[in-house]
């Protein structure tokens, strides 16, 4: 049932940042369906609430990673859940990153901030199957070298040849010994050091909507195909099956359309305001 | 070896300005290398020079009290650096390190400004180029001031 959660149980927890966590959690009993990368799952915080979280990660078997930044009451008891403890989780939801289609061509992932754990799952499918794609490329942007998640991971992809991997922050610690060695400035800069062809990338974008406004512009400067830029849009949601309405944008539910679409659907729906 | 003409000619900052232009400006070059850690210059000195980033990476700082330095712009090969040589009081207004080994072309300033004054149509095609990487460093930074990454849990 759509609506009823399954108990997972936190097997491991990993402070990403100060406020950011990643959880791992296995089933109880029952296991929901394998989430494909950019759908997402309803966490529950028993007695506190229930938020949409993307699936970031799938270590093994049937175990789930996600990866929750506290900013209100039930992400804030996720995140401060121990190792033992009981989540309910329903779901997956949403569409996909279809990360497929960029195979035969080049993908251009651009994460910002926490943006990069709902791309996690891609990023993992891609370099799993790095034959399939002629370039591959990562650009992330967080506020400062503090605030990036999934550092060692980072680290790990810098280390390899078959991936471009360029991380920019807006601020960082300077001083003579310059421990930060990455860039400063906006990740949407990153996007003309991307080393693809534009007219056969496709390209994956996740962050804050404002992030990802101008980064879809960047790339469309580029002469990325709109039709190629897949987005990520989050709002309110509620039930997650398209019957409370809370994330109705124009004449689409984020939890159903969503929360990847295609650059042409989502700009016209960027554009509209909340009241 | 290129000549400093050829390294100017071949960077995307003097791309579409006429040849006899960059032979002109390459007057006013000469090659300069910066090993990691160096300084390139200081805040408040004489912005005497312009750098035309080759190779390498350099990190634009500015000292906070109870902070220290802080990094607020890196750039690298392909971007250039410095427009305070343009516009007086002719002074720096950050520091600028190497992060590491930088190669860059160094225009003197003052032998810029007399062949701008000399030929308006070459100082107009540079002005124009500094007017829009300007424009281009004041849209990135009022981005920033609106926190790009701090809104919405994806």
């Amino acid at each position: 049932m759509p609506m009823t959660p399954l108990p997972y149980r936190v097997t491991d927890k990993r402070w990403e940042t100060a406020d950011t966590a990643t959880l791992t959690m296995a089933p109880v009993d029952r296991v929901v369906e394998a989430p494909k990368p950019g759908q997402f799952l309803m966490l529950w915080a028993f007695g506190v609430g229930e938020v949409p979280i993307s699936i970031s990660g799938r270590p093994s078997g049937d175990l789930l990673e996600h990866t929750i930044r506290a900013a209100g009451p039930a992400t804030t008891t996720l995140t401060d859940a121990p190792v033992g403890d009981v989540v309910g989780v329903r779901g997956p939801f949403g569409t996909e990153w279809e990360v497929e289609r960029a195979h035969g061509g080049d993908l251009l992932i651009v994460a910002g901030g926490i943006g990069l754990a709902p791309l996690r799952l891609a990023i993992h499918s891609a370099l799993e199957h790095r034959d399939r794609f002629r370039s591959v490329a990562l650009l992330v942007g967080a506020r400062s070298p503090d605030d990036l998640v999934f550092r060692s991971e980072l680290d790990a992809w810098l280390d390899r040849t078959d991936v471009q991997v360029e991380i920019t922050v807006d601020y960082a610690p300077g001083g003579g010994d310059h421990r930060w060695t990455g860039d400063v400035g906006l990740v949407t800069e990153l996007v003309r050091q991307a080393d693809v062809s534009p007219a056969s990338t496709v390209a994956l974008v996740c962050g804050p909507e404002v992030m990802m406004r101008y980064t879809a512009q960047a790339l469309l400067d580029r002469g990325v195909p709109a039709r190629s830029i897949r987005l990520s849009a989050e709002r309110n949601m509620r039930c997650a099956i398209g019957h409370c309405g809370h994330c109705q944008l124009g004449g689409r539910f984020i939890c159903l359309d969503g929360p990847v679409f295609d650059h042409p659907d989502l700009a016209p729906l960027l554009a509209v305001r909340e009241r | 070896m290129k000549s400093i003409a050829d390294l100017l000619a071949d960077h995307e900052f003097f791309a579409g300005l006429e040849p006899a232009h960059v032979e002109f400006l390459s007057g006013c070059g000469q090659n300069v290398r910066f090993p990691a850690g160096a300084t390139v210059f200081s805040e408040a000195d004489p912005a005497e020079h312009f750098y035309v980033l080759r190779e390498g990476k350099v990190a634009l700082e500015v000292h906070v009290p109870d902070a220290g330095a802080i990094v607020i712009a890196t750039l690298g090969a392909g971007e250039v650096l410095g427009a305070s040589w343009l516009f007086p009081p002719f002074r720096w207004q950050f520091d600028a390190l190497a992060v590491t080994d930088t190669a860059a072309v160094a225009l003197d300033a003052a032998c810029l400004r007399q062949k701008c004054d000399a030929d308006p149509r070459l100082g107009y095609a540079l002005v124009q180029r500094f007017a829009a990487l300007l424009v281009e460093r004041l849209q990135a930074t009022r981005l920033r001031l609106v926190d790009l990454y701090g809104g919405g849990e994806p």
